[in-house]
């Protein structure tokens, strides 16, 4: 779980980093999302690295989503009977919404890839795109209500992060005194704002007309 | 005080159960919370009604025998356990809820009554250090490092009471696993076992029923004892290393 | 020092006691005096480990065959259980709770005493045991103690190897502490949860048996009765009757041997330091069955507890002795002023009593004389606090001055948890308001008599800790209940039982003995009694009134006069509690007012027969204290030439139909120290 929650961790950084080129203009976007393609060649074939990478990550989401699931299961049988009343005291939103978090980034990202990378549903039907990823970025976002789903999926995100990044220290065993979990705390604020931030920069940028074709 | 009190009642493991509500007054500032059932109960007596029954018995904090759900906090509002909780926590006319813990490894035996022994079969499959008795070398042979061994203590002084499997979300012990993982493994003489011991303690856990633990933390702020979250990150990093060694 | 030192050890250093006083005259019979069949001889130093040479091996293939019941898993049974077990016997451990760790043995705070010497400082074995023995005001078999102070280093060693977390200082080494008015630091402690971290070491031993399978736990299993069988070579303990406190049942487990190590029976005043759950029921269900009760009048009393808030307090809590050495205890001199804010009160209006009283030890007088002066004061009617009954219960403990001369931040660190949770007790922050104290029933050093070998006069029937009576006189030191809980169970039980085991396997008996048959009989009618009786008090009630009287008159200080009337109201009670009381519920679930009403009718038997002791012991010795029996200025006065013995009672029947216990005298004849009177003035 942590391993897998880890890599999504680089990956998102990589990809948020990506995204913020869309301020350098379009040829600078283009001209990186192509050379993601290139990437290793001539060692690797064309589009070798991000299969490489697509791979990683597709396996990275079945143990993710196995995993989760396995904690899922474990947890409604570990207490069958539930409170009439309870409380939390020693927890954050983040780390109780973990679980429906996750779902709500799985329906975002499948709708995410079939938006950029199938290129199935498009605001700007099908006239950008594939070879010009600028473009249909700028269209995405230029439409309101796609800004909003992304910028929700972003506050999904940023929880899901800020948990996420502390757990996952913690389950691999690196916040063993008072000192370095508040790290690790820290730690998941910053990758959370960091992260959902950064996305949503492109976004807004777009709606309010920083960024345009 | 005069109180409105929702406990839940069941009459044995196979009944189901559910919450009654009864008044008492007469309640001090100064009773403890135990003490103010104690009132209830001969109360109940008096009526014929038969008393509610209730785990203590130490009543200083240090046994770990009293549980309690308390309007929705394990041991109630306080850090503390509920025989050291004390109605100056509450107010005139207040409504509590008290229910037991709740996780299926810890099946209710009768109304507020759970049984705990699975945190004995979880020591039994590795929580000690095997030393027989009349083996042992001169105590001041084997010096332990003034840290450690202060760490080993704050983390030995759990009381097995399962308040944080009652608070965490998961139903996970990993709290009090961890509390004794990481007791042992602090000390020079819990060394030899230290691999096997994670590996097996853990293993006893998850067969027990608990749940898995997603680092919530509701647990430690419910520990009366103040058992920190690094005892878990401790207990992961000993699984680690010693899966990676092939324990 | 003692000059005894150079005493050989041979001759006997004092004359039996011949009793001239009568004061129980009626209410016992005269038995014959009793000797300890196994006591060893021989220079003092040599006589344990001799006999542990001397005593008879059982063959490790002959073990597995061998049955041991041990009830309880304190100090005392967790310990014997985890080594015995160890050793290849088939254990079979039972305890109320609903895990061996809860055992009362947790609750211990100070300290463990062991003669280590780590820090030079003159302590040896000879000087812990003369130290134990002068602290019991001479009231212990010698060779007991002797032996005790010998296996105390070992304990610390077992205890460091299975993992318990002593207090170490910067060098990794273990750290000690001087406890209880003692010259030297030879207490070993673990902050202020000694007996937790020793308890919690002994639990794990013991559960990791369970694991090898050579040790069955049976948790939540109350002994209501002792099975004894004669099999033609005499009467033997062979079992126990235990109820299963989820299901109800009742069932039978049987034995070559019983080992009771069921704690004390401090409970039997109601309120104590004790746990909810502590209770004499399987000592004195033994004790009918014809073991021995020996000293049931010794206890003790402990001087700094946080006193009673209100008529519904359940239990007390004790706050540790360490206190008395920064803070100052006094009442207000005027009757006038207790309900005042003791902030308001001049310094001339205080009275510091035990400054005024005893000018040279101060505040630092021992636990009984602390504890006698605070009820005096209270008597008087010059006690603080809230109005319990017809007093206030209270005396002040004033950290004003010290934290004027020290600051409030060295007695922050010095006290910091103790001062929490008094806080969280009274409601009160003892930095602003001066802390309320009283003495509380802390200790039973009377217990089932034992011998050397710590079986009693029952064959096959074992008693350790605080349950026997056997190591701490008529006060203990502090520091030494732990002490004698784990000799007992590592060190001294595993030596002393084989030599009775070597005999076994006994003839096999099984549950239709009629014996057995009778014992189970026994205890179901019991419990159909407690549920038939129907009446209209629970059986809280009447504990709550026991411990009343108890206290009233078998507590700090007795009379003649008031232990009469003690004995009357008792018998009046337990007339009443047959009669009259009231257990809802049924027999086959879980129902604590029915446990409950098993141990207070126990409870009520002890009282009585400790009323009867304490008439009976007409000198003023160690924890108590008798009216008749001072000096001139009012201090403790010990009467050697008549007392110097252990008073064993044997049930003789049930009062109310005309019984009364026999006694048996066991003369305390000291070879290696001699007798001295204490002075604190
Ligand atoms: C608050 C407090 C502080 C203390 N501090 C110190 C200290 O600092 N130093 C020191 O040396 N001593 C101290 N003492 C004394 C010491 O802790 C006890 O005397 C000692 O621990 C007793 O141990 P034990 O094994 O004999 O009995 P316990 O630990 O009391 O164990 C009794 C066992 O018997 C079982 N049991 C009892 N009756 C039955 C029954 N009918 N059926 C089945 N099981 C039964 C119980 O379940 C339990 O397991 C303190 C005592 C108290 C109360
Ligand atoms: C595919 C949909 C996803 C689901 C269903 C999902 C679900 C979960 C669940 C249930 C947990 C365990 C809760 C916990 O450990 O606290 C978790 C942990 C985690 N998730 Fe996700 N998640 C998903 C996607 C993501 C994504 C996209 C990222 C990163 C960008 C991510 C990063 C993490 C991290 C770092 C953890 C912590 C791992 C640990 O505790 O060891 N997850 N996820
Ligand atoms: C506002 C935020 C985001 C924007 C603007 C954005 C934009 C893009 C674009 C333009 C592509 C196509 C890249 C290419 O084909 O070269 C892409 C692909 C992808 N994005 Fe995003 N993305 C965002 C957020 C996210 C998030 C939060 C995740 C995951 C949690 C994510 C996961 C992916 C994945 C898995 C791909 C497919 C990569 C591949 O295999 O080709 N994206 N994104
Ligand atoms: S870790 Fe804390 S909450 Fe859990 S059992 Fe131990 S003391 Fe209780
Ligand atoms: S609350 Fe539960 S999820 Fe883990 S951190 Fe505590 S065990
Ligand atoms: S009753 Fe012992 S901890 Fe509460």
């Amino acid at each position: 779980m942590a391993v897998s929650g880890l890599l999504f961790i680089g990956f998102v950084l990589g990809h948020m980093y990506g995204n913020l080129k869309a301020f350098a203009g379009e040829e600078a976007f283009n001209e990186y999302a192509h050379h993601l393609r290139e990437l290793g060649e001539p060692m690797l074939p064309h589009e070798g690295f991000l299969w490489i990478m697509r791979v990683g990550l597709i396996v990275a989401v079945i143990v993710h989503i196995a995993c989760a699931v396995a904690l899922w299961r474990r947890a409604a049988a570990a207490r069958p009977v539930k409170y009439v009343a309870k409380k939390n005291t020693g927890s954050s939103l983040s780390s109780r919404t973990m679980r429906w978090g996750g779902v709500t980034l799985l329906v975002f990202i499948v709708w995410h890839l079939l938006n950029f990378t199938i290129v199935k549903v498009n605001p700007s039907n099908g006239e950008t795109g594939g070879d010009n990823p600028y473009g249909l970025l700028v269209d995405t976002f230029d439409t309101w209500w796609m800004t909003i789903v992304y910028l929700l999926a972003m506050v999904a995100l940023g929880l899901h992060l800020h948990h996420g990044t502390f757990s996952s220290l913690q389950t691999l065993g690196f916040t063993n005194s008072a000192v370095s979990r508040a790290r690790a705390r820290a730690t998941g604020w910053i990758v959370a704002i960091v992260i959902a931030g950064g996305f949503s920069l492109v976004p807004l940028s777009v709606l309010v007309g920083i960024i345009e074709k | 005080m005069n109180l409105t009190l929702k406990i839940w009642r069941q009459s044995g493991p196979d009944d189901k159960g559910g919450i009654h509500t009864y008044q008492v007054s007469g309640i001090s500032q100064d009773m403890s919370f135990l003490e103010m059932l104690d009132v209830l109960n001969e109360q109940l007596n008096e009526k014929g009604e038969e008393p509610v029954a209730f785990d203590s018995d130490c009543r200083e904090g240090i046994c770990g025998m009293c549980s309690l759900m308390i309007n929705g906090e394990a041991h109630g509002p306080e850090v503390t356990t509920t025989c050291q909780l004390h109605m100056r926590s509450f107010n005139d006319g207040d409504t509590i809820t008290i229910e037991p813990w709740r996780a299926e490894p810890f099946p209710v035996i009768k109304d507020l009554v759970v049984d705990r022994s699975a945190f004995d079969r979880i020591i039994q499959s590795g929580g000690f250090v095997s030393a027989n008795t009349g083996s042992a070398p001169e105590a001041n042979s084997v010096p332990a490092p003034r840290d450690k061994a202060m760490r080993a203590f704050n983390v030995a002084t759990c009381i097995g009471c399962g308040a944080c499997v009652a608070a965490c979300p998961n139903g996970s012990a990993s709290l009090f696993v961890g509390a004794k993982i990481t007791h042992l493994g602090e000390l020079p003489q819990g060394q030899p076992e230290r691999w096997t011991r994670v590996v097996d303690m853990v293993g006893q856990h998850d067969h027990e029923g608990f749940g898995g633990c997603t680092n919530i933390g509701e647990c430690a702020a419910a520990c009366p004892k103040e058992i920190p979250l690094d005892v878990i990150s401790q207990l992961n990093k000993d699984l680690r290393t010693a899966l990676a060694n092939g324990h | 020092m003692a000059g005894s030192t150079l005493h050989d050890g041979l001759t006997p250093l004092n004359e039996p006691s011949v009793q001239k006083s009568d004061d129980a005259h009626g209410y016992y019979t005269l038995g014959e005096n009793i000797v300890d069949p196994v006591a060893p001889t021989g220079p003092i130093a040599d006589r344990w480990t001799t006999r542990k040479f001397e005593n008879r091996l059982v063959n490790p293939a002959n073990r597995r065959k061998l049955d041991v019941i041990i009830v309880g898993t304190g100090l005392a049974g967790g310990a014997a259980a985890a080594t015995l077990g160890e050793a290849g016997y088939n254990v079979k451990s039972f305890c109320y709770q609903d895990s061996p760790r809860r055992a009362h043995s947790i609750a211990a705070q100070g300290g463990i005493n062991a003669a280590k010497n780590y820090k030079e400082d003159g302590d040896s074995t000879f000087r812990l045991f003369y130290d134990t023995v002068k602290g019991g005001d001479y009231r212990s078999r010698e060779s007991n103690v002797y032996r005790l102070a010998e296996v105390s280093a070992n304990i610390i060693d077992q205890c460091v190897a299975q993992g318990v977390p002593f207090a170490r200082d910067y060098g990794g080494l273990l750290d000690n502490r001087s406890f209880g008015g003692v010259q030297v630091s030879r207490t070993f402690y673990a902050r202020g949860q000694t007996g937790q971290q020793l308890l919690i070491g002994a639990y794990q031993a013991m559960e990791r048996q369970v694991a090898a399978g050579t040790v069955q736990s049976f948790t939540r299993h109350e002994m209501l009765e002792l099975i004894v069988v004669d099999d033609g070579t005499g009467p033997r303990a062979r079992g126990i009757i235990a109820r299963d406190m989820v299901s109800g049942e009742i069932e039978t487990h049987l034995a070559d041997v019983v080992v009771l190590a069921t704690g004390g029976y401090g409970n039997v005043f109601f309120l104590s330091t004790n746990a909810m759950g502590s209770n004499v029921t399987a000592a004195w269900r033994a004790h009918r069955k014809g073991a021995y009760m020996a000293n049931p009048c010794y206890t003790q009393i402990h001087p700094t507890c946080i006193p009673v808030s209100g008529e519904h307090q359940s239990k007390l809590t004790l706050m540790s002795e360490s206190l008395r050495n920064d803070g100052r205890i006094w009442v207000p001199k005027k009757k006038e002023d207790c309900d005042k804010d003791p902030r308001d009160i001049p310094e001339e209006d205080r009275d510091y009593y035990l400054e005024r009283i005893y000018p040279s030890f101060g505040n630092l007088v021992p636990r009984d004389i602390a504890s006698r002066q605070a009820k005096n004061m209270c008597d008087e009617g010059r006690g603080v606090g809230p109005m319990v009954g017809d007093f206030r219960r209270g005396v002040y403990l004033d950290f004003a001055d010290a934290i004027k001369r020290l600051g409030k931040d060295a007695i922050e660190e010095k006290y910091d948890n103790l001062l929490d949770m008094y806080e969280r007790i009274t409601g009160e922050n003892p930095y602003e308001v001066p802390m309320r104290i009283y003495p509380a029933v802390h200790y039973v050093m009377g217990g089932l008599w034992v011998d050397y070998h710590l079986q009693s006069n029952v064959p096959g029937l074992f008693v350790s800790g605080e349950a026997n009576f056997s190591d701490h006189g008529a006060n203990r030191l502090g520091a030494s209940a732990l002490m004698q809980g784990l000799a007992d169970g590592y060190f001294v039980l595993p030596n002393t039982i084989r030599e009775y085991l070597a005999d076994g396997p006994f003839e096999k008996i099984d549950e239709s003995h009629p014996a057995v048959v009778e014992a189970k009989q026994n205890v179901e009618d019991r419990v159909a009694k407690f549920l038939s009786i129907n009446g209209t008090r629970s059986a809280d009630s009447y504990h709550k009134e026991l411990g009343n009287i108890m206290w009233e008159y078998c507590g700090m200080e007795r009379t003649e006069e008031g232990l009469r009337k003690a004995i009357d109201l008792i018998r009046e009670l337990k007339a009443d509690f047959w009669s009259n009381l009231k257990v809802l519920g049924s027999a086959d679930t879980l129902n604590q007012s029915l446990e409950k009403a098993g141990r207070v009718a126990d409870f009520i038997e002890l009282g009585e027969l400790m009323c009867i002791d304490a008439l009976n012991r007409r000198e003023s010795c160690g924890g108590h204290f008798r009216g008749e029996s001072q000096t001139e200025d009012g201090e403790a006065l010990r009467h050697d030439d008549e007392f110097a013995y252990v008073a064993a009672w044997e049930w003789g029947g049930d009062s109310l139909e005309g019984g009364q216990p026999v006694l048996h005298k066991e003369d305390l004849i000291y070879t290696a120290i001699e007798m001295k009177q204490r002075s604190y003035k």
